[in-house]
């Protein structure tokens, strides 16, 4: 059933983004000839435009994956820049094919809001920095402090639960996005700057001189960040669950962005034989060709390299993996079996 | 009696004198601060008050200003070239400029914005400069598609195509007319939209191609900056026109029905700020389409702000048909037009000559309300800012964004509030 | 075709022709009608579409419509709130608290525009050059920079110029507080508030319970108000009748005065100076960044256009109004308030409203500084916390419709007294 609506103006048939119709997400997608994913409006590391315009960082590269996967071109992908206001209204209303903007996976999101999250890329968790000087080493001597926050986020109600559990009074100071709550806490309008611990860090690292600014030990929340669909569409889920889990695998069994093409040709290792596309056809049951999963990983390079090159080692940020190590190196990335 | 001086007084002069140089204190710079700084204790007191404010305001700027850095590829390299001195960064605009000018809109292609901003004022001129010849005013017409195509690119049949619709509508009128009025004006109305709706997209396949002429498409999510405030108010207000107008006419109206609309929808989206409206774009408008259906971030957010300003546009027509003296209408109808014949032909080439100013005045309020997009997301200058300064070259640089992005606001406001200024002293010469 | 609209003409048909369907088309009297018909059909065609559309949307979503998410626990905190709030409360009771926020700040902001405008305005016109300069000045860079930067900058400015709290502390202190009683800060500016010894305790009115003491103040402060105009009106009528006007002056200063200061000395009213404690300044009333930057912003954003407003409503009087009023010997100061501002007032009015609505609307830019008015509470977290963007944003216009109606109403009723009365 095709619903067109008369816009009115000229302009309609160019700038209508995406008609109405019974398409698959993934047809929809093809039709278009790149994937829309909803990102931050301005992350160091996560997702910011450089000054070229073009996305960088951690979410982006993510969907990079899942345009390399669909298209074999990377950059077959366009970003709408999100606040934390509008995130969810866009992907509810089809405006993005999918969320990829540092987004805790929480209940009411899952179930009242009605989105699949694909899995988990990044464990996060909320934590404090505060300026060295203040001599501040624990989270419970912020009695009456003044709080930088951003609104419209899980932190904000993580932070109102974790003072009043604790009995200690707080003066919070609302910002809107990251890059004002950054300049807030360093002008020094307030003492505490509170967001997840990687937000946290990278801001750091951003700063004239990061180590003036200490990140405080307490972690008072559980934020697992991950990419999330609209409800409906199983096998445009399962599209992006599993280009995840395909980065994740890869650093499992050693693929790289350097040696996919030539594993790619065949090896002795089943499971890499599945996973690109020599043995199992798993590509054709997504919707997809056999190669996606080589594709992806050829354009942004497995997870440990995403990772790395982003956010991590490579980077200016330089996080550690911690929790986001490989489950055999003692972190918490896992991917379900390719089989 | 010609010597009567000559006998009672000794001696007349009969010459006039040289003049002499007024006084010190009344002539030149003296004078001038005398009279116009310090005539009394009053005003020698506001004086000073001035001066020390000026004088703190330079002393609190001034070194900052002079002391600024052009060349520079971080803020951590401008701090290092300052080495601790105060002193503006402004190597961010720089770097920047483009950003804030155009979005992300491709470099190479910066030349169709700019050529549609001139062209603009060509298509602007004959409107604002009634000496130009009328024949300009068929520029004027085309100009809207001309510059979509500019802007956006792609086929260049669909602008064609879209405006072909309008000359449809022209001709069912004159072809409808020798049969019935009611009945053109009904075609007039029907035949432009069934082109659109059956025609329209086949022709533009079709003659794409056969000819596939047409400039480099750029998505709409590449505008963004400078550009993209332009886009919204300048369509805003040149489409909130004729549906202002028509408001104006339903508010005058005697049906009370159409009145009361009119009235209501006016009063609505006059008491609700702009950034409900905008946030209805971004978060609402796909709960009152068709399921499924979106479209474009930025053509909503121009259909809301035409919206708005239609209402505001609305009350200023209003003003001006009010300003119109009532045996302008009495005229009209005593040389037997009918309805729209007369607002054609008469009521309204005055009434909106005696708006322009409104308009002018509502077209810089709504371009400075532009900036409220950032708040739904689009990269407005104000958002380029705050992604500029969350790129980790320029995290913590704050005032040379906003002095640039100010300055720029102020120049193009300024410019039309004096172009204003000038229409205004012109009707009250055209008055008198 | 000039029979349609003229509606003299119509008067003059017999209206005894018989009805035909083609008259509706045709006939003056009856083509309005169903011109409207047409009209209404039409609207309510496309608001059941429109209505047909949410529905069918919301299904798709697998949502009800509702407002019950304004009962359930908010979760987060809000750092100005006028009445009692924590994050435990419900929806509707942040959205109460940002209403409150709202309204304080659109009724500060009016005032702080209205002197800055008068003031400007006057000076505007004044014939030192240096100072009208400054103030045209003042008045082109404020009107020709939109009011979100405006905002921002005042935000900055703040957060960014003023001295932090610690630096009021130590043996050499950088930063001194102002009469030792205001201390101006980047968190915000600390004012003395006032206490009170005697509490009168609160009255529960459901939503809000306001204090006893202050409402006692306000009464005490209406009526010696009330008192006062009587006596003015008193000596009016004693002028009118004898001549001679009896001296007033110290009697309405005593009126006013003498009761409000009664009613503070007796219930044990005293300033609590704000000081150093911990990170911050405690005690005293926190006006904070993010209320000082929409006040100021704001303020004198819109003081800008109100100046202009009241330049030119000065200026529209004709100066034979003064030259008059001199001729009749009055002194300058009474032919301004008594010529010249009653007639200037009549101008300055009706765009004065305008932008007293403009500046309520713009409350809503709260946001951009993190100032948490009702856009903020109850359009920004909770409809993000919830999800229900449709029911929150359709409260959140309708609340600000019903602000901007009563404005506009108040004004009205000001304007229409102040008003020529036409004879």
């Amino acid at each position: 059933m095709k619903k067109t609506v008369f816009v009115g103006t000229f302009a309609a048939t160019a700038l209508v983004a995406g008609l109405a119709n019974a398409q698959s997400t993934l047809e929809q997608v093809i039709d278009r000839g790149e994937l829309i994913c909803g990102s931050n409006t301005g992350q160091v590391g996560f997702g910011a435009p450089d000054a070229d315009g073009v996305w960088q960082g951690f979410d982006v590269g993510f969907c990079r994956a899942v345009a390399a996967a669909i298209f074999d071109d990377p950059m077959a992908v366009s970003f709408v820049p999100l606040t934390s206001q509008t995130r969810f209204s866009a992907l509810a209303s089809g405006e993005v094919d999918v969320l990829s903007r540092n987004t805790t996976w929480t209940f009411v999101r899952d179930v009242d809001l009605q989105f699949n999250f694909a899995g988990i890329n990044y464990y996060d968790g909320q934590g404090f920095m505060v300026k060295s000087d203040l001599g501040v080493g624990s989270a419970m001597e912020l009695d009456g402090a003044t709080v930088c926050i951003e609104t419209g986020t899980t932190t904000e109600l993580n932070l109102a639960d974790f003072f009043r559990v604790n009995g200690m009074s707080y003066e919070p100071v609302p910002v809107d996005t990251a890059a004002e709550a950054q300049q807030q806490y360093l002008a020094g309008a307030c003492d505490v700057y509170t967001t997840d611990v990687s937000a946290l860090a990278s801001s750091r690292a951003s700063f004239a001189t990061p180590s003036d600014h200490t990140i405080l030990p307490e972690v008072v929340s559980k934020e697992p960040l991950g990419p999330a669909v609209r409800h409906g569409d199983d096998n445009w889920y399962d599209i992006i669950k599993w280009t995840l889990m395909a980065l994740v695998a890869a650093e499992e069994l050693g693929v790289t962005s350097e040696n996919v093409a030539e594993l790619a040709e065949g090896s002795d290792v089943p499971e890499i034989n599945r996973l690109l596309g020599v043995e199992g056809g798993f590509g054709a049951m997504l919707g997809l060709d056999n190669e996606w999963a080589a594709r992806a990983i050829a354009a942004v390079g497995n997870y440990g390299e995403l990772f790395a090159n982003t956010i991590g080692d490579n980077s200016p940020i330089g996080l550690e993996r911690g929790m986001n190590a490989l489950f055999a190196d003692g972190g918490m990335m896992y991917a379900m079996p390719f089989r | 009696m010609s010597d009567t001086h000559s006998n009672t007084v000794a001696y007349v002069r009969d010459t006039m004198l040289p003049q002499t140089e007024p006084p010190l204190t009344e002539k030149g710079a003296l004078k001038w601060l005398r009279e116009n700084l310090f005539s009394g204790w009053l005003n020698t007191g506001l004086t000073l008050i001035a001066l020390f404010i000026i004088w703190q305001a330079l002393m609190a700027v001034g070194p900052w200003l002079l002391n600024s850095v052009w060349n520079a590829g971080s803020l951590r390299e401008c701090r290092d070239i300052l080495d601790g001195a105060t002193g503006a960064c402004f190597a961010v605009i720089v770097d920047r400029w483009h950003q804030l000018l155009f979005g992300f809109y491709p470099r190479h292609l910066y030349w169709r914005p700019v050529l549609a901003l001139v062209l603009l004022f060509v298509a602007l001129s004959p409107v604002l400069f009634p000496s130009l010849p009328r024949r300009l005013l068929t520029f004027t017409a085309i100009y809207p598609f001309l510059a979509y195509h500019l802007l956006w690119g792609g086929s260049v049949w669909l602008p064609i195509g879209a405006a072909l619709g309008f000359v449809v509508g022209a001709l069912a009128y004159i072809g409808l007319k020798r049969v019935n009025n009611l009945l053109a004006v009904f075609g007039a109305v029907l035949a432009p939209v069934l082109w659109w709706l059956v025609l329209a997209g086949p022709f533009d396949s079709t003659m794409s191609a056969v000819l596939p002429w047409g400039l480099e498409f750029v998505r709409s999510d590449r505008f963004g900056g400078f550009l993209i405030s332009l886009v919204i108010g300048i369509s805003g207000i040149s489409l909130s026109l004729p549906l202002g107008i028509l408001l104006a006419l339903g508010r005058q109206s005697d049906m009370i029905f159409i009145k009361s609309v009119c009235v209501v929808f006016i009063e609505f989206i006059r008491g609700v700020p702009l950034i409900t409206l905008l946030f209805t774009a971004s978060l609402l408008l796909n709960f009152f389409l068709p399921p499924g259906t979106s479209f474009d971030l930025i053509l909503r957010v121009i259909i809301m702000v035409t919206l708005f300003a239609s209402a505001y546009m609305a009350e200023v027509v209003r003003g001006g048909l009010a300003a119109l003296p009532k045996g302008q209408y009495e005229a009209a109808d005593a040389l037997g037009l009918d309805y729209w014949k007369a607002q054609r032909l008469i009521i309204m080439p005055q009434a909106l000559k005696i708006s322009i100013p409104g308009i002018v005045n509502t077209f810089i309020g709504l371009f400075k309300d532009t900036t409220l997009v950032v708040f739904i997301g689009l990269l407005d200058p104000i958002g380029l800012s705050n992604a500029i300064r969350a790129s980790t070259d320029w995290n913590g640089i704050y005032w040379e964004l906003f002095i640039f992005i100010g300055l720029l606001f102020f120049i193009f406001c300024f410019g039309m509030s004096r172009y204003s200024l000038y229409l205004e002293r012109k009707l009250k010469r055209d008055h008198r | 075709m000039s029979s349609k609209t003229d509606p003299r003409q119509t008067a003059s048909v017999p209206a005894k022709s018989s009805f035909t369907l083609s008259m509706l088309l045709y006939d003056q009297r009856y083509r309005s009608i169903t011109i409207q018909i047409f009209a209404l059909f039409v609207l309510m065609l496309g608001v059941a579409w429109l209505i047909d559309n949410v529905s069918s949307n919301l299904q798709l979503l697998g949502r009800t419509f509702g407002f019950g998410f304004l009962s359930q626990s908010a979760g987060y905190d809000i750092n100005q709130r006028l009445i009692e709030y924590d994050s435990t409360m419900t929806h509707g009771r942040a959205a109460l608290v940002g209403f409150l926020n709202t309204v304080v700040l659109a009724i500060l902001g009016c005032i702080l525009a209205t002197v800055i405008g008068v003031v400007a305005g006057v000076l505007r016109l004044s014939s030192n050059w240096i100072v009208s300069r400054l103030v045209g000045f003042y008045v082109e860079i404020f009107r020709n920079i939109p009011t979100l930067i405006w905002i921002l900058i005042f935000g900055a400015i703040m957060a960014e110029g003023m001295p932090a709290p610690s630096a009021f502390r130590g043996e050499t202190p950088t930063a001194f507080m102002l009469f030792d009683a205001v201390a101006i800060t980047n968190r915000g500016v600390f004012v003395p508030s006032i206490l009170f010894a005697t509490e009168l305790g609160t009255v529960n009115l459901g939503l809000i319970s306001p204090s006893l003491n202050w409402l006692l103040i306000i009464a005490v402060l209406l009526a010696s108000f009330y008192a006062a105009r009587a006596l003015v009106s008193h000596a009016n009528r004693v002028q009118n009748a004898t001549g001679v006007r009896p001296t007033t002056w110290w009697k309405i200063l005593a009126l006013i005065f003498v009761p409000i200061s009664v009613v503070f000395i007796a219930l044990g009213a005293h300033l609590q100076l704000p000081e150093l404690r911990g990170f911050n300044f405690a005690g005293g009333l926190h006006l904070r960044n993010s209320f000082i930057a929409m006040w100021l912003g704001l303020g004198i954003y819109t003081g800008a256009f109100i100046a202009e407003i009241v330049r030119g409503g000065i200026l529209a009087i004709s100066k034979g109004q003064t030259e008059a009023a001199y001729a009749l010997g009055l002194q300058p100061g009474r032919t301004m308030r008594l010529v010249i501002l009653p007639q200037a007032l009549r101008v300055i009015i009706p765009p004065l409203i305008s932008q007293y609505l403009n500046l309520t609307k713009n409350t809503s830019l709260g946001l951009a500084v993190g100032y948490m008015d009702l856009r903020s509470t109850l359009g920004g977290i909770t409809i993000n916390q919830t999800g229900r963007e449709l029911e929150g944003m359709m409260l959140l216009m309708l609340i600000y419709l019903a602000l901007s109606l009563t404005i506009s109403a108040l004004m009205n009723v000001y304007n229409n007294r102040v008003k020529l009365k036409e004879r």
